[in-house]
């Protein structure tokens, strides 16, 4: 390992600019004769639109333009789709209603955007929005997955009888009932899953340029993948062609998964930007990202799980009823399916797993993936259960693991998912030796001597990362490939760009991918540039969501580096008059191995540009370019442990400490690692603790505000003792594994289980606000 | 935000002048609850009155009693010797108001004359007796707060200053909302001149009120075993999404327990 190479903990690269201020988000964008837009959004949860009346709007100061949808509609704008087919048990495809970009004759949520105001100021436009008069009328609302399905519950799409998107299935349903039919114990327990607003730190925001004279759009915009958004803009919302629409993702200050999908923001404004003749800007205020980011997570499940006269699983069946809100947001389908029951098999060998999921459409905003998507819904199920069972069982919670581990890989679980490689008893027992398991008797007596009840729990979790093999998603209905690209640009003093597909809104890239050229080529990082986020810049890319830069991206940055080093290596060979295998690259030079004879790496870069001195019949330059498709997820895992102190007299729970053994594969960046295992857990803390959307029975959103909706704040969580266990990933050339999420899988049935340990009581759901811990705690 | 006009007061006669001569006017001191409002559109006013240079800052200790002007800073009233030594719970709960930025902005003044059912200094002003100063008058703190977000200042009223009698035992514990840290139940004990006095901010229905029950029993017993066997009427108390009416009764009785611990 170099100092700036693989493994080095090297100083965040961007961190300069964002710490000082000078990173340069969506919405410090700005072009001539740029104005800005304001939304008229539905104040109903479901409601007709019976009129809208812009008279009074137009004629305000400064306003530009007042446009609706249905001229959105008459210029041939189309409806937001959802990207992954999902079919029912029965066959038949996934009942998807219409989103329009602005509602022309229903509105189904509070923030459903009818109107757009542009105007001179953005407070111009505010204020002419809240002159538009729209009349509604008001259409009984449904809140919950579990109310939606009811029969006689308000009917929200006309495509989508009963509120049902599908009814889908997984596993062997029979062989589930068997297992639970001939068990020794059958552990039965409800899990909810708390709905949550994503919250990245930008708001989202849009810049829409449209220029007259070359027919082309620009498209500013805060996005985890900008050439997704070109493609979905392009084909299915028929904005422009893709030639004639450029998407630019900024510095984006955070995702978390809400800014994958394209919102109707983005479209709107780069169609009213052709309609009113100027460039046109908006940017979300705090209330209306809580009103229209999509939402994360939603879940009411049912388990049974089975376990022999040994304490082995046997079997394990679960019942999910999933809130997609009130439209299918892009990937939405896939969550509550395929990224949420192939994980249902956790760390353990079970033979027989059956999950039948039922999604419901609602009055709130829509419902995809958020930090995890889908993994951390399995994991907290799967780890309360298994809690749950210890309990039950009167075994100890860490040797219940234990005994249902798998030991062997791969693995094929029940649930498609085929295991690489991991070690859980390693993490395991790092975990347990890192919060000194054995001597917690001890810790809770001390406790209890300050009138305190001390907890512990724990979580073994895994997740699928690397998304994904692209015949393997399109044959489970997605709609695009999972590959990623790279182009490495080597210039003519020998310094380096790498055009990449992956997109950094927080992980780094610009500091992890020049490490690995540095690696490579011994190129100091100083002489690395990442570009990523701009369609004229930067081929076709797939973005960034899923854990996957490291163990995609980088491995499309590892076929195109192969690529360059071999036609470095033949130019090196030709100056050096050696043979091509004998050239190895070391400390900036390229070498006749076993000689002194060497050329530095800037002067070959110089001869493949020069072009004076070439091998016979090569092409000048030096760039490749290389796309790679994953051939299998891959498999972070881990132990997280967890102990706890709640106040009885108020139910107010701290996290005392938190112990972090984590199976990433291989890491670049240490440091930058460890940074993103703060961040999932103090989110997954989040989750646990503080955490969660709240409608009221009319659809109006409670938590539109920090004041009502909790964040972690620094003195909420403690100091985190994280280590890492590396089995590499035996599916890309880097063997990694990837670590975006996995701290937010992972903790929160940890929090759970110590909460629910301290105080006798499993009765208690996500958030544990200190009301609910301490009304479980006098429930007895 | 909706355009204002910005007034500047150079004193309370000034700043009274001014609210009488423009329309829809809102005194501002420290901003930390009208601002945001106006900023997320909640409020409007026309005209905005600022009473930051109106002379109205201060603490001053005569005798045995605290004077404290309107627009002293939290940050001022936490960091004062003088509060520290003659009203230690008043010092300390200044100290847990917000977050650094709110107790360097925000008023004491400001606070009491919104009257947020959530808000700190109403409890103190309750339990130790205070008397608010206004342009035209002085108000017993027992008669000013009389409902959520109101008080007994009339149109055009503005407190001036707030005088608190000293009383070395005197003590705050406060439940934060997890969410915005606002008392979601905060208890004030004093035992002064006035005998015991128990205060409640954050559960009431109606806003700031005093627990007799507790009163009683700390007047006969002055520890928090004198008290740790009530349990306040959970009728009279607010329930929202974080907190019922019954778990803020829980609080009210924990809560003032530890502020009497917090006394001895």
């Amino acid at each position: 390992m170099g100092m700036e190479g693989i493994g080095a903990r090297v100083a965040r690269k961007e961190d300069k600019r964002f710490i000082t201020g000078a990173g340069r988000y969506t919405d410090d964008m700005s072009v001539p004769g740029m104005k800005y837009a304001a939304f008229v959004r539905s104040p109903h949860a479901h409601a007709k639109i019976t009129s809208i009346d812009s008279s009074a709007a137009e004629g305000m100061p400064g306003v530009i333009g007042v446009l609706t949808g249905k001229q959105l509609k008459a210029d041939g704008i189309g409806n937001l789709i959802c990207g992954w087919m999902i079919h029912s048990k029965d066959g038949t495809p996934m009942k998807m209603g219409a989103w329009e970009p602005m509602a022309t004759s229903t509105v189904r949520y509070v923030g459903d955007a009818v109107a757009i105001v542009v105007a001179e100021t953005r407070g111009q436009a505010r204020d002419a929005a809240e002159a538009v008069n729209v009349e509604y009328e008001e259409l009984p609302a449904v809140i919950t997955a579990v109310d939606a399905l009811k029969p006689g519950a308000p009917q929200i799409h006309p495509e989508a009888e009963g509120n049902l998107i599908y009814d889908w299935e997984i596993g062997d349903e029979s062989a589930a009932d068997k297992a639970i039919a001939e068990a020794a114990h059958v552990t039965e327990i409800e899990i909810l899953n708390n709905r949550l607003s994503p919250n990245p730190m930008e708001p989202r925001a849009t810049l829409g340029v449209y220029d007259k004279a070359e027919d082309h759009y620009t498209c500013w915009t805060t996005s985890q993948n900008p050439h997704v958004a070109r493609l979905v803009m392009s084909a299915f919302y028929n904005v422009a062609p893709e030639n004639k629409l450029r998407v630019i993702a900024p510095d984006v200050g955070g995702g978390f998964g809400a800014k994958i999908y394209i919102y109707p923001e983005e479209i709107i404004c780069l169609w009213a930007s052709k309609r009113t003749g100027v460039p046109v800007k908006w940017t979300a205020d705090r209330t209306e990202a809580f009103m229209t980011d999509a939402h994360g997570r939603d879940h009411v499940s049912k388990v049974k799980m089975a376990f022999d006269k040994d304490n082995r699983i046997t079997g394990l069946k679960v019942e999910t009823l999933a809130n997609l809100g009130a439209y299918m947001s892009l990937f939405s389908s896939s969550v509550p399916t395929y990224l949420y029951a192939t994980l249902l098999s956790g760390q353990y060998d079970i033979a027989a797993i059956h999950c039948n999921v039922k999604t419901a459409y609602s009055n709130t905003v829509p419902v995809d993936a958020y930090r995890g998507a889908g993994r951390p819904e399995a994991t907290y199920l799967l780890e309360r259960t298994v809690e749950t069972a210890a309990r039950e069982l009167g075994v100890d919670p860490a040797e219940l693991r234990r005994i249902n581990f798998i030991r062997e890989f791969p693995h094929q679980t029940p649930v498609i998912m085929n295991y690489d490689t991991g070690d859980f008893e390693a993490t395991l027992n790092a975990a347990m030796e890192a919060i000194d398991y054995k001597g917690f008797e001890a810790r809770k007596a001390e406790s209890a001597k300050n009138g305190k009840l001390r907890g512990i729990g724990m979580s073994c979790y895994i997740e699928a990362c690397g998304i994904a093999p692209s015949a393997a998603v399109g044959s489970l209905g997605a709609g695009v490939g999972l590959w990623e690209s790279a182009e490495v640009r080597v210039n003519a003093v020998g310094t380096i760009e790498v055009l990449t597909g992956s997109h950094s809104h927080g992980q780094g890239h610009e500091t992890t991918f020049a490490q690995l050229v540095n690696e490579r080529l011994g190129v100091p990082l100083d002489s690395v540039s990442i570009v990523h986020g701009d369609t004229d810049k930067v081929q076709m890319g797939m973005g960034t969501y899923g854990s996957r830069s490291g163990a995609v991206g980088m491995s499309a940055i590892v076929k195109a580096l192969d690529k360059v080093e071999n036609k470095a290596k033949k130019i090196a060979a030709h100056l050096l008059e050696a043979d091509e295998g004998d050239i190895v690259i070391e400390n900036g030079e390229l070498k006749v191995a076993g000689t002194d004879k060497s050329v530095p790496w800037f002067q070959m870069a110089l001869a493949a540009y020069t072009a004076h001195n070439l091998p016979e019949g090569m092409e000048p330059g030096l760039k490749e370019t290389a796309f790679y498709d994953p051939t299998n997820f891959t498999f972070p895992g881990g132990c997280y442990i967890a102990e706890v102190e709640v106040d009885p007299e108020t139910g107010k729970t701290e996290v005392l400490r938190f112990v972090a053994a984590d199976d990433f594969g291989n890491i670049i960046n240490p440091m930058i690692v460890e940074g993103q295992v703060h961040g999932g857990l103090t989110q997954g803390i989040g989750q646990a603790l503080l955490e969660g959307v709240v409608y009221d029975e009319s659809g109006q959103l409670l938590t539109a505000s920090y004041q009502d909706y909790c964040m972690p704040r620094a003195d909420d969580v403690p100091s985190y003792e994280v280590s890492h266990h590396i089995t590499p990933c035996p599916g890309n050339p880097l063997g990694i594994k990837g670590c975006g999420e996995a701290g937010a899988i992972g903790s929160p049935p940890a929090i759970i289980n110590a909460i629910t340990n301290a105080i006798g009581n499993n009765n208690v759901t996500m958030p544990a606000t200190p009301q609910k811990v301490w009304s479980a705690i006098n429930a007895g | 935000m909706y355009n204002t006009t910005y007034h500047r007061a150079s004193s309370a006669d000034d700043a009274a002048k001014l609210a009488g001569s423009a329309s829809e006017a809102k005194f501002v001191a420290g901003g930390q609850t009208l601002i945001p409002a106006m900023k997320t559109r909640l409020a409007a006013p026309e005209n905005l009155i600022d009473l930051r240079h109106a002379g109205m800052s201060g603490i001053s200790l005569d005798g045995d009693m605290l004077t404290i002007g309107a627009t002293t800073t939290h940050a001022e009233v936490a960091g004062s010797d003088t509060v520290r030594k003659a009203c230690p719970g008043l010092a300390s709960l200044a100290s847990h108001i917000g977050d650094p930025h709110v107790r360097h902005m925000g008023t004491i003044g400001g606070s009491i004359s919104n009257n947020d059912p959530a808000a700190d200094y109403p409890s103190a002003m309750l339990a130790l007796g205070a008397t608010i100063v206004t342009n035209q008058r002085e108000i017993a703190a027992d008669d000013f707060f009389t409902g959520l977000f109101e008080t007994a200042l009339e149109d055009g009223e503005l407190v001036t200053a707030i005088k608190v009698p000293a009383c070395a035992a005197s003590g705050y514990a406060k439940f934060p909302n997890p969410a915005s840290r606002y008392a979601m139940t905060g208890v004030f004990v004093a035992r002064g001149s006035n005998g015991v006095r128990v205060a409640v901010t954050g559960a009431g229905s109606d806003g700031v009120f005093r627990w007799t029950e507790a009163e009683q029993a700390l007047s006969s017993s002055f520890s928090a075993d004198a008290v740790s066997g009530l349990k306040a009427d959970a009728s009279g108390l607010m329930s929202d999404i974080h907190a019922s009416a019954d778990y803020r009764a829980n609080l009210v009785a924990v809560m003032t327990a530890r502020a009497v611990r917090a006394i001895a």
